[in-house]
């Protein structure tokens, strides 16, 4: 635990501003061009923030730091209790990177702008919540904060099937939600425990297995072990939709291809990451003997997923569709990572730091691939905005010569996103199969089969949108304005800065991947 | 203190009584300011008896003989449970006033019968003599009636009299029920406090209890008995749904939990797994149902069966945290219930004159109605149990309790849930979120009025209120629940 108690209020703070930035977006003006302005300032003063805890974070200390903690629901033990690691350092600062980009790629967004970007910094709330609880019971809260905006935000300015889309991404989610909270319940009617930390004290050594059985068994449940799967896949299930994991990720397409830009950027920027960090702060610590049982069939779905998506956005002929099936394939990864440090081995130093790859691979690829994914769509965006709504694959070509700048810099993100050293994208790919493969060879063999084929596809993209001969329709194709270039600037300069010093990054992930490991 | 609530609901109704009948404008103030009083009341007797009683503490209100022979007192006595369910009546009646603000016909006999129904309910939810209670449960059920019958809509009269027929059969299952207890007992005494010390022979228990508690349950929308609620809330006039779904479903879990269970805990353990069945069917059943319905209010009357559903299964946990989640429950669905049915009702209905989710699909009400559209959306995600509003910690607890007695029963119910999630998410697409361009801007309604916005900021507030800070009401409700008469229910303390 943490050496300083109820410090100064920093992440109760943090996460207020955009809460209260959208409720003030909401009333304080009429004039939408206003309300915009209020929002974006909003979103820079919690990039602000988030900067701050950047600034002040201490890499070398173990434990919670900026931890607040107060009695909540007394009657059931519950605390409201905040504190951030490496990881979720990492994943607010990505949130509160996203939101000020997303909102400048939504700026000429048509109908009601006081509503969207109101619920944008809603979004963001959530995402800062989830990342700093410490506690089930406001995490979920903040859990599904997000998604109620996310919805409206889908369904409010979506593409043409936008109102299946929203739906499907809804009801999915909440049916992830609905099994993790019942798994939770079960956990809780256990321990009476709902604090992440205790949790994971009490699961070292299967001690929480055996208290579920001890409460829990009947005739339903007549075993310690299937008592414990059973509610592991709950859990499991909230996050792998989330993620998402193949076969639970169906509803993703639609929804980040139907999703305004500025919120696609968001979903697959930051709430994918949501499953991830999951992964990390609950299943590992919670569930290291499920994990472990069951490591051959989810190193198959993480392998599946890797594969199986790059193959479909090999197959996509809508832009959009392909970047959103590529986000799947780098979530996926993380996964690969994740399931191959389960495996029990020595407690050799080399094998701990085999380990200790893959995790900080994971961690640096969700905020790589948060950067990469939303800059992709961003680029996506100005194409269909500029074509008036075209996206297809070969409804474009030549358009190198019309828009140089345009092709430069989204040339640069799709290397970025296949891992070209130098870039970001290709430190965290390669932590991760450095860590997985002495851990599980074949799975990360494999799944190399999916880092070729998105090479394949994304260079695919660059050819055949910019190269070859320029259509007569597409001759007055505007290159990247000077606020567009500002906008993605920073993107494009973090993905350089990350790619030559990732150590920036693995200063503060490293001390929590050992954390981590320590748990399990 | 907390016994003027039912002194004034029925002095405010006297006084409608001796108006004028034209004087519209009056009558509404009449009728908001008893209704704010009670209200004020419940709120200053809570604070009182949080600071002065003594935790979980049943505080005698008035006790006094009344009927000699055989003993009946008029004995109001208040605790945790009473309180938290007397906040619910002075909440709901507040807001239901306010979404009554455009009755114009026969306003006056409206607001009598209404203030009648709530000084009805607030008394049996103070009663502790059993023939007392018997009394006000009646009190409560005849205005719903009328209110119904006269103010209603589809298929008014069939609706009202199905209803006050489900009640009536009720609530003579329940006086049987108590007359044999009294006889049984030999104690010559109607009194709660004194029958429940009594040790019914387990023979006796095991009918007496299913008679009384089956008999209250129907009243709380208990599945297969739960038929009259859908087209009860549907034929009533806003206001009527508000207190039906709010306040008078509630009467019948309250009776099942503070009479019937406490009398008879033998007869309750027998059949605990039975009802625990029944309750979960209601929950996936009503959802279920509330999928398919193309009127838009019986959406939300499907929804009241599946969400007193949790009630009556937290009841049937016997864990402590399973009761405290079925009462919180209850004050959560009656403001949840509350606001939906005042939204569909009063904000949608009277403007528009239909509830067909067909008609109501063009109509494009989230641009026509957009303060109507956000309220139904926030009460929308509370209903479907949404952490930060009443509803998900009340589910919680109920569904805590249940893993450890019902762990099959609790998966279903977790499907239920599901299920709440998806109709509520049809409605909002199909009632206000439908395609933009379709005929926009074609009809005209009026806007949204004050005493609306007033009534759904009551309770919204209140639903976020608990939501956030649930030891609000968990402060009152969990110690009550560690009290003599409740403690022979639970099986273990928390776990």
């Amino acid at each position: 635990m943490g050496v300083r108690v109820n410090t100064f209020p920093l992440l109760t703070i943090l996460t207020l501003i955009p809460l209260l930035g959208g409720g003030a977006t909401l009333f304080a003006s009429n004039q939408p061009k206003l309300a915009q302005r209020i929002a974006f300032a909003f979103s820079l003063l919690a990039l602000a923030g988030a900067a701050l805890l950047w600034a002040v974070f201490e890499p070398s200390q173990a434990g919670w730091q900026f931890p607040e903690r107060h009695a909540w629901v007394p009657s059931l033990g519950i605390d409201y209790h905040l504190g951030i690691d490496g990881l979720g350092l990492l994943m607010v600062l990505l949130s509160a990177l996203l939101v000020p980009f997303a909102m400048l790629a939504s700026w000429k967004i048509g109908q009601n702008p006081k509503l969207y970007f109101a619920l944008i910094l809603f979004l963001e709330a959530g995402l800062f919540g989830t990342f700093t609880a410490l506690n089930f019971f406001h995490w979920f809260l903040y859990w599904e904060l997000g998604l109620i905006p996310a919805f409206f935000l889908i369904k409010i300015w979506g593409g043409p099937r936008r109102t299946r889309a929203a739906n499907q991404f809804f009801i999915y989610t909440l049916a992830g939600s609905v099994t993790m909270l019942l798994a939770f319940l079960a956990i809780f009617a256990a321990t009476g425990l709902f604090d992440f930390g205790q949790l994971a004290q009490a699961a070292q050594n299967g001690g929480l297995d055996n208290a579920l059985f001890a409460k829990l068994g009947s005739s339903l449940f007549k075993s310690k072990e299937t008592l414990a799967a059973v509610v592991f896949l709950g859990v499991f299930l909230g996050f792998a939709v989330k993620a998402p994991l193949m076969p639970f990720h169906t509803w993703l397409p639609s929804a980040y291809a139907e999703a305004p830009t500025g919120t696609a950027m968001l979903l697959s920027g930051a709430m994918s990451k949501m499953g991830v960090y999951g992964f990390l702060r609950v299943l590992l610590p919670l569930f290291p003997t499920q994990m472990r049982a069951m490591q051959t069939p989810l190193l198959c779905l993480a392998v599946g997923t890797i594969v199986f998506s790059a193959a479909a956005a090999l197959a996509q002929r809508d832009l959009k569709r392909m970047v959103a099936y590529s986000s799947i394939n780098h979530v996926g990864y993380c996964l690969l990572g994740i399931f191959a440090v389960v495996r029990i081995t020595g407690d050799t130093a080399a094998w701990g730091t085999e380990k200790a790859a893959a995790l900080n691979g994971v961690m640096l690829q969700m905020f790589n691939h948060g950067l990469t994914a939303s800059a992709l769509f961003y680029f996506v965006g100005l194409i269909e905005q500029r074509s008036g709504g075209l996206r297809g694959l070969d409804d474009f070509g030549g358009l190198r010569k019309a828009a140089p700048v345009f092709c430069g810099l989204m040339g640069i993100t799709l290397f970025a996103s296949l891992g070209l050293p130098g870039l970001n994208g290709f430190v965290s790919e390669f932590l991760i199969f450095k860590g997985s493969l002495p851990l599980v060879g074949w799975a990360a063999a494999v799944s190399t089969l999916g880092l070729l084929i998105t090479a394949i596809f994304l260079l695919a993209i660059l050819q055949r949108v910019f190269s070859g001969p320029l259509q007569n329709r597409w001759a007055g194709w505007k290159d990247l304005t000077t606020g567009e270039r500002l906008t993605v600037a920073p993107m494009i300069a973090l993905m350089f800065v990350l790619g030559i010093c990732p150590q920036i990054l693995i200063r503060v992930a490293n001390p929590a991947a050992l954390a981590m490991l320590k748990l399990f | 203190m907390l016994a003027w609530t039912i002194y004034i609901s029925f002095l405010g109704a006297a006084a409608l009584a001796l108006l004028p009948p034209e004087s519209r404008r009056a009558a509404r103030l009449t009728a908001l300011l008893t209704a704010l009083a009670g209200l004020a009341i419940a709120l200053v007797g809570a604070a009182q008896y949080e600071r002065q009683a003594p935790a979980g503490a049943l505080v005698d209100l008035v006790n006094v003989p009344w009927i000699p022979d055989p003993d009946i007192g008029f004995h109001l006595a208040a605790d945790g449970v009473s309180i938290t369910l007397v906040l619910l009546t002075g909440i709901v009646a507040v807001a239901g006033v306010l979404f009554s603000w455009n009755i114009e016909r026969r306003t006056r006999e409206f607001f009598a019968l209404y203030l009648a129904l709530i000084g009805g309910v607030y008394g049996v939810f103070l009663s502790f003599d059993l023939f007392l209670l018997f009394v006000f449960y009646e009190i409560a059920i005849i205005p719903k009636y009328f209110l119904i019958a006269i103010w209603g809509s589809t298929r008014r009269e069939y609706g009202a009299m199905k209803l006050a027929l489900y009640s009536l059969v009720g609530s003579a299952m329940v006086l049987i029920g108590l007359i044999a207890a009294y006889v049984r007992s030999g104690a010559q005494t109607f009194d709660l406090l004194k029958l429940s010390q009594f040790p019914f022979p387990f023979a006796f228990q095991n009918w007496a209890f299913l008679l009384v508690f089956v008999g209250f349950a129907i009243l709380a929308g208990l599945w297969p008995f739960h038929t009259w609620a859908p087209v009860g809330h549907v034929a009533a006039p806003t206001a009527a749904s508000m207190l039906l779904a709010g306040v008078v479903m509630k009467l019948g879990a309250y009776g099942a939990l503070r009479v019937a269970m406490t009398l008879f805990p033998d007869g309750l353990r027998a059949w605990q797994n039975e009802i625990a069945l029944l309750a979960v069917i209601g929950i996936v059943y009503g959802a279920t149902v509330a999928l398919v319905q193309r009127d838009f209010k019986f959406v939300i009357g499907y929804s009241s069966v599946s969400h007193m559903g949790f009630v009556l299964l937290g009841l049937m946990t016997l864990t402590q945290i399973g009761l405290s989640g079925a009462v919180l429950q209850m004050f959560s669905h009656g403001i949840i219930a509350g606001l939906l049915f005042a939204v569909v009702g009063r904000m949608i209905y009277d403007r528009v004159h239909t509830r067909e989710l067909s008609a109501l699909q063009p109509m494009n009400l989230s641009v026509l109605a957009p303060f109507a559209a956000v309220t139904f959306v926030l009460a929308g995600a509370a209903s479907m149990g949404l952490p930060g509003f009443s509803g998900f910690i009340a589910e919680l607890q109920v569904l805590v309790g249940a893993w450890g007695s019902f762990p099959l029963l609790t998966i279903l119910a977790g499907a239920g849930l599901l299920v709440g999630i998806a109709y509520m998410v049809r409605v909002w697409i199909k009632a206000f979120f439908a395609e933009n361009d379709l005929k926009s801007g074609v009809i005209q309604i009026e806007p949204i009025s004050i005493p609306e916005r007033a009534g759904a900021l009551l309770l919204l507030a209140a639903t976020v209120l608990i939501g956030l800070w649930p030891g609000l009401l968990l402060n009152l409700i969990t110690p009550t629940l560690h009290s003599p008469l409740f403690q022979r229910l639970v099986k273990g303390g928390p776990p």
